[in-house]
Formats: C-alpha cells, structure tokens, sequence
C-alpha cells in the first residue's frame, strides 16, 4: 500500500466543490458586526481632519476608528514584525496623521450590517495636506543603493561579491549582447479578498479572547502579530484558517484588515468582521517594479566568459524588501569572470511583498532572453547554448555542488515532447495563414528550502489516524500530501487517516512560502508517524503474553492498519488492538522535525526546468498567443502528479499572465495604481489558455529532507515568461525587452 | 517582550460611540422571502442589499464567493430559474418570485453529487477552490444554454469566470466530459 507518488484525488475536493469549505469571512457568528474601511486619496502627505459625524448620526453605525481615537498599541517596531516582515519599520494602520501612500486605510467604520457600514463610509470627509510624492523608479535609476541587512536577507541573500573582472573579459569577448528591461509592478489579487473574522469569546478574569478567522498563509504568523500588538497572551488568541482562497504570497505577511478586526472587537467587546474590496486589494504588498540590466560575452564557441546582470527594485519609505533577483544567473551559468549587483530605491508606495516566484520569474526572463540573444549572435540552437555552459556547481554559493540537478534531462524530454528539433531558427520564417508562429525555450530555476516544523499524530481508539500541524493550504494540495505521507508511513488505509492545519492550537508550521511546505511540513508528519509508531511499539510489547514481548523495533514492519514482525507477518497486531492497550485512551505523539543545517550548507538546493512554447502573432492586431508549451520539471520526488500537474499548469498559466498580461498601471501624478479592479487588471481567462503540458524528470535527492521531495510552487512559473518573449522573438525577429508584451509593444 | 509598553495616544479625542441601531429613516429593512435551493426563506433586509450579500451574510449561504463585487471575476455566479447570473450585480429584492439555486443546492439531497461537481473533483479543476462554486454554477447554465459543443465553445462559455490558480486546461477538460457523456446518452 503506496500512497507516495500516486495521483490521490484532493481529500478537499468534496468540500470545495459543494460550497462547504469555509474561508475566513464566511464564519458567521449572532450579533456580528461589520468594518468598512476607508482609503485615503493621497500619496504622501499628513491628515488635517477627519469628519465622522454624519456616519455617526446614523442608527446604527457604532463607531468610526481614525488615528485620532484608536487604542493603544505596542510602542516598538519589533512587536510589528512579522515572519516575513523585511528590515526596517512596519506600516501601522491608524498610527498618525502621516501619509506613506496612496490607498493607506485612514479609518474604520464599524456598523451592524455591511450594508449599513459601506454606506457610513460615504459620509466620513477627510482632508489633507498633500506633499510632494515621488513614485517612479524609472525617474530614479541612478539613485539605487545597497539594501539593509536583516532576517529576511538570511533565506534571501544579497548577490555575492564580484568574480575575476566582467568588463574586461567582456571588453575582449569576441561576440556579446547587451538587454535593458522594465517590469512594472503586479498585484497578487487571490480571488478571495482578504477578510478576518474576529469572534469576542467574552472575558475570563477580566482578560478578553478572541477566536480569529484571518485569510492569511500561516496561523501562527497572524496570531504572534495581534498577541505582539495588542498586548495579549497567545491563549487569548487563537487563529484559525482552514481554507485560504489563493494566497500567492499575499497571505505571507498579516494584512491591515486584521489589526483593524482585531483592534474594532477588544474595543467594542463584540464580534467583528473586516472585509477588503477589490480596489483594496492593491493597496498593501505586490511584486515591485524593478529594471534590468545584463550583458553577456562569449567565445566563438559558445563559451560564457563574462557576465553582468544589475537590478534596481522600488521600495517603501519604511522597509527594504528585497528579492533575489541576479543570483540565478550565476547559479546557471558559472561564468569565470561576472558581476551581480542588486539595489534599492526607496519610493512613496507601500512595501512590496513576495509574489510567486518573488524575484526569480523577475532575473529569470532577464538573464533567459539574454541566453537567447546571445544563441542568435552565435548561430547556435539556444538549448545547445545552455549545454554549453551547464553549471555542475554554483558559485554563488562558494562553489557547492548542487543536491541534484536533472536539467540535462528536462531539456532532452521536454525538446522531444515539443518537437523542438523540426525548429526553423530563422525568425519571422513560419506561418500559419496570416499569423506568424515562433518557437522558444527557456531555463527555469527556484530553491529547495526546508524550514522547521512540528506536527502531532493521534491514534483514536477506534483506529483512526489523526495528523495536525498549523500549516496552510492555499490550493497547493498540502491537505492531501499529508495524508499520503502520513498513510504510507504509518501503513494504513488512506480512508482511516485525517490532516488538519490552520489552527494556532496545532503544532507550530512556518508560513506556506518559498514551495518549502512539501518539503517542511511533510518531513514533520513522516517524523511524528515514526514516533508514533515506536510508542505503538513499546505499547504493544509491554505485556509478557504479546508476541512482540522480546522483539526489537527494527523487526516489526507496520503495514495493512497493523503492526507485523518482519520475518513471519503472521504475528501481527491490527493498530486498534494495540490502542486498546492503552486504557481506552487515544495514543499521540508531537515531534519536531529540524533540517540539519551543517548538512544541507554542503549543499546548493534547487529545482530546475525548462519550458517550450509555441506563440501565434497577429501583427495586424499585435495580439500574442500561446498555443502551447511544455514544461519538463526536476523537482525531486513528485508526492502526488496530480495535484503537482495542477500546480505547474498554475504556474505556466501565470508565467503566460506575466508575460502577456499582468501590469498594475500607476499614475505618477497621483502616485497611485490605475486598474485596480478586475476588468483593467488583466489575468488570463478560460479562452487565453491554450494546451499545456507538464513532464516530471525522475530525479533522486537525498540530501533536501527524507521524502526526496522538492517544493513545486514557483518552479511552474519561473521559465515561462522568456520562453514566451523567446517565442515572440523567434516569430517576429523583435527583441521586446519590458514585461507585458502588450499589443502596443508588438505593433510600435 | 516589548508588547507591554505601549503607546499612549496622548489628548486624542476618546472613543465616540453612536446610539443604539434604531431604523434608518426612508431605507427601514423590509422583508423579503426568497426560495433559495428549493427552500423560502424570509430575511429583514435593505432594500440595497445585493443578493450576493443576502445569500452570504443573511442566509448563511456562504458557498456563494465575493471575488470582486463589480461583476468582473465570477467567483458569485448562481443559477436564477436556471440562467447563470452575477449575484454581486442585482438586489436581493428583484428575485422574490425566482427560483434560485446556488452551489449548495446542485447535489442531490442523498449526497449524490452532481457530474459536473464530480467532474471536477475527477479533473482536479480547482487547487484554492474559491472561484470554483462559480465555475461550478456557470458550467451548469452554460450546459442549460445549448450551445457549447467542442473545446473551443467550453473556452469561450467560461471565460466570464476567473481562476487565479489557473486551473483552466482542467476546467476545461472537467466540463467537456460532461458534455460528452450527456451526448451519448439517448
């Protein structure tokens, strides 16, 4: 009985599909009230004057929140600090007067219906006094800066120092390219709004608690945050969040409607819950606008032997987030003498937040469109040129040999799925009717961390399995993969096993992120499966009459829901018996599961893949198709190819939003974002996606953690973005170097 | 931890607390029934109130999602007298006399699910699962509809809802299945 590997259909899937799943704002509780929460209207600038009298006249509304009467809150920027909280001084809704961008919340209105409170908020006049903004990177390019150290810098490295002399060996190189690129920013925009639920469970010895629904990617991260900030113990506050509608990374960090939640229900002692609207959705965290820079020098032969790649990324005025952004080319490429530089600009917008594939989809398309340059300059097929110049190590990381690296074979398999090999490389050669069609590849790379997690396993008298850890499941399938590693190891029936997360009572998990949740969690669960199995053990051979009394652990194997001695299976005990054993009460076990780190430092850790896409060009319309692309994956050992399948299929759906669609448009006089609603934020539908087709490579990994599993988040999307600007390339001989290619791009 | 200091917000005006929730002249909530997966259920509701809140907040219908609120995601469509609709974008008081179903309404009362729903799950059309009750409703009425026959028509039929996790190529393939076992059949 082998769950691992098997497409095991989602054990969500009932719930999703018959409305039963419950998000956070959908936990209804007697005598809830509701927030509305008001944007304010300039970029920069101080409050003069808050009037809230009319939506206070009405019956009704209980009350407004501003700056000027919220309660108190922690004095440091540390309680504010968060799991993913960049170096620097958080945002704090309400705090002041002051200003740091346009969309910041400048109160709350909270009423007894939603209908009542959105219609209050109408009536609150706010006035201010405007100061000039600044919020255009591109204004600014020269003003780039080193980024402050911190926490987030740790599991986020600057780029390393340089290597030999880039501009001289690029001044001798006989054939070299040179790319600038502009990415606008994005937004991540799940399609569930961020909402919080927070329910007032009354006093007990005068100290309040709260049970808080929070759309949010990690629990304990939410209620850290509120215990920090409102003065409060982790026993009064208890975060719970079983289903998140998409997260993408924007569920990473707390969200504003939290603390207003938070703040609204120790105050009014009653239930409250905050919803944001879409338009304020993109008014806290998102992928930052960041420009490029990249010259590559090879010799005749193909042979990289400089390398530049610089990038300037727009910050807040309070924290440095950072990404990495340059580091992938130097773990692709190990180029004797290059160069990676990564700077700050600090603008008047709201501190950008990690969106999938934060800085990887971003380096990636640069340093990817660059290798495809470079393969035209040369005459050479552009995967050979990556043959070429295959990296066995990385030198980024002083040296380290990689833990495994299947790429080789993802592009051997993926060009062969695709049928690469019949590719005219001439550009604008191929038609079909009126339409011009391209081919291009790209390389894709992204990390395989492990954190570390505990998780408890119970085994109920009625021989059920019970596995909890306060992790999250945001559509990556985390709830089903649990089940399965914790099935196979415990060898039971899946139907006798339950996962549950999202829930501050469960052992702590880190926040879903960085695809480090397979890899974290499901070591956590493997871990406390094997304890449990050693406390059924010890239980079961504890009387003199068992058949187990003068076995060791070593010779029993657990299988079929029951524990058997290895070398004559006819001596077996089924689990519910061995539970029986102790004194009608269930059996658990709580472990931790810690990476060593001495061990995985040896190591650079990554998932790899390449991806082959077909483009369709309508220059008379300049619109860009993409009516197919195969991504080839190496991502260690794959738990469940279905759910996999779906989370590289995402991650393609996105890479072709990133690179066809996705753009939030600000406009700098008013230093806010334009196409903040769904209709003008353009993301794929049904009819812009076309076939897509996903290949696993075997690959054995014995170093990233005991499943050999590595995290498939990100890696779906990283590729795709240059292997479609490759395409387009490749149809119409135009390099267009800023992400989207829209229609305007491809016509002028 | 630091968490016990705390800022005090010195002369700021104190807490301003409005009376007890009294009618609100000219806008009193009235009463509305709505049948509602074959149920009439009568709520006290303002006369503004989008049936999408209505189901959600009012009825405890909750696998009705708010994407967008502005008709742009899809994430709220429900059938109404069979016509796949946005609840986010019409009162709750234009469909007193409408027969509505949502998402809690397509099983059949036994559990048994129906093929679109199963078709999902098959396909794995859907990872985060919010739009999905959405996606669910709009397959059924575009199923009602007629018209989609081939992969194209499913593309087309169902780009009014958004999947941010981009489960599209399984949506797809989910619906098509029960488009093509519906033809078999005699």
């Amino acid at each position: 009985m082998t769950y691992i590997g098997q497409p095991v259909k989602r054990v969500d899937g009932r719930d999703k599909v018959t409305g039963k799943a419950k998000y956070a704002a959908e936990f209804n509780v007697p005598d809830l009230t509701y927030g509305y929460v008001i944007s304010g209207t300039i970029a920069k600038g101080k409050i003069t004057r808050i009037d809230s009298s009319k939506a206070l006249a009405l019956p009704g509304v209980l009350t407004v929140f501003t700056h000027e009467n919220r309660p108190h809150t922690a004095w440091f920027d540390m309680s504010y600090k968060d799991q993913d909280a960049p170096p620097g001084s958080p945002f704090r809704p309400l705090h002041d007067a002051k200003i740091k961008y346009s969309g910041q919340p400048v109160a709350l209105v909270v009423a007894e219906t939603f209908e009542l409170a959105r219609y209050a908020a109408s009536l609150v006049e706010v006035s201010y006094d405007e100061e000039t903004h600044e919020t255009d990177l591109e204004a600014h390019l020269s003003e780039g800066r080193e980024p402050s150290i911190g926490m987030a810098t740790l599991i986020k490295p600057l780029p390393p120092k340089p290597r030999g002399d880039a501009d001289a060996a690029m001044a001798q190189a006989p054939v070299s390219i040179k790319a600038h690129h502009v990415h606008g920013p994005q937004h991540h925009n799940p399609m569930e709004m961020f909402g919080t639920t927070v329910v007032y469970e009354g006093e007990k010895k005068g100290k309040p608690y709260f049970t808080i629904y929070d759309k949010t990617q990690g629990a304990p991260n939410s209620q850290l945050y509120v215990k920090q900030i409102f003065g409060l113990s982790l026993d009064q506050v208890r975060v719970i969040s079983p289903y998140v509608g998409g997260g993408f990374g924007s569920g990473l960090r707390p969200q504003y409607q939290l603390f207003l939640a938070v703040m609204a229900a120790k105050e009014l002692k009653r239930s409250v819950r905050v919803t944001l609207t879409r338009q304020q959705m993109f008014t806290f965290g998102h992928r930052p606008q960041t420009v490029q820079d990249v010259e590559l020098g090879a010799a005749a032969d193909g042979t990289i032997t400089a390398l530049k790649h610089g990038a300037i990324a727009a910050t807040s005025q309070f924290e440095d987030y950072t990404e990495v952004v340059v580091n992938w080319s130097g773990m692709l490429y190990d180029v004797p003498d290059a160069t990676l530089e990564y700077k700050l600009k600090s603008l008047d917008l709201y501190s950008p937040l990690d969106m999938r594939a934060p800085g990887g989809v971003t380096g990636d398309h640069a340093i990817e469109t660059a290798m495809d340059a470079l393969a035209y300059e040369l005459n050479m097929d552009p995967v050979e040129l990556r043959l070429k110049n295959y990296s066995e190590k990385d030198w980024t990381e002083d040296d380290k040999p990689f833990s495994s690296k299947e790429l080789r074979e993802c592009f051997r398999q993926g060009a062969e799925r695709f049928g690469w090999a019949s590719r005219n490389p001439e550009p604008r050669a191929t038609k079909r009717g009126d339409v011009l069609v391209g081919w291009g590849m790209a390389t894709g790379i992204w990390d395989a961390s492990r954190m570390f997690a505990r998780a408890e396993a119970l085994l109920t008298v009625n021989g059920k399995l019970r596995v909890s850890s306060a992790t999250a499941d945001i559509g990556t399938g985390t709830y089903t993969i649990m089940t399965q590693i914790a099935a196979d190891t415990m060898g039971m029936p899946i139907e006798d096993v339950i996962f549950r997360l999202g829930d501050t009572d469960m052992p702590m998990a880190p926040i879903q992120g960085g695809s480090w949740t397979a890899s974290t969690v499901g070591s956590a669960v493997k871990q406390v499966c094997e304890d449990l199995k050693k406390t059924l053990f010890k239980l079961a051979r504890k009387s003199s009459q068992s058949p187990f009394h003068n076995a060791d652990f070593k010779e029993v194997i657990f299988r079929n829901g029951q524990m058997a001695l290895r070398e004559n299976p006819s001596i077996a005990m089924s689990l519910t018996d061995i539970v029986s054993l102790n004194g009608g009460r269930a059996v658990s076990e709580t472990s931790t599961s810690m990476p060593n780190p001495l061990e995985l430092k040896k190591y650079s850790r990554h998932t790899h893949s390449a991806a082959f896409v077909e483009v369709e060009v309508d220059e008379d319309l300049g619109t860009v198709t993409v009516t197919r692309a195969v991504s080839a994956i190496a991502a260690g050992k794959i738990l469940n190819p279905r759910t996999a399948r779906s989370q590289i299929i995402g991650g393609m759906v996105w890479g072709i939003s990133h690179a066809l669609q996705e753009d939030s448009k600000m406009d700098h006089r008013y230093g806010r974002f334009m196409n903040h609603n769904l209709a003008e934020y353009h993301m794929p539908v049904c009819a812009d996606i076309h076939d897509l087709d996903v290949i696993f490579v075997e690959e054995h990994d014995e170093i990233v953690n005991p499943l050999g599993a590595k995290g498939i988040g990100e890696i779906g999307l990283v590729a795709m973005p240059a292997a479609i600007a490759n395409a387009v390339f490749h149809a119409t001989g135009k390099r267009i170097y800023d992400l989207p290619i829209t229609i305007d791009r491809v016509l002028y | 931890m630091i968490a016990e200091t705390r800022s005090k917000p010195a002369g700021r005006s104190p807490l301003q607390t409005a009376a007890p929730a009294k009618p609100l002249p000219g806008v009193e909530p009235g009463s509305v029934t709505l049948t509602v997966n074959g149920q009439a259920k009568t709520i006290q509701i303002a006369p503004w109130t989008t049936l999408l809140d209505a189901l959600r907040e009012y009825m405890n219908l909750t696998g009705t999602k708010k994407g967008c609120d502005h008709g742009q995601c899809g994430a709220c469509t429900v059938l109404v007298d069979g016509k796949r609709i946005n609840a986010c974008l019409t009162l709750a008081v234009m469909h007193d006399d409408h027969a509505i179903t949502t998402i809690e309404g397509l099983a059949s009362p036994d559990g048994g699910l129906h093929p679109v729903q199963q078709a999902f799950i098959d396909h794995d059309a859907f990872q985060c699962g919010y739009c999905t009750p959405g996606q669910i409703c709009s397959a059924v009425g575009m199923l009602h509809e007629g018209h989609a026959k081939n992969k194209a028509d499913v593309r087309e039929g169902m780009s009014g809802n958004i999947c941010r996790c981009g489960a599209y190529p399984h949506i797809v393939d989910a619906v098509l299945e029960v488009i093509n076992k519906a033809e078999k059949q005699p």
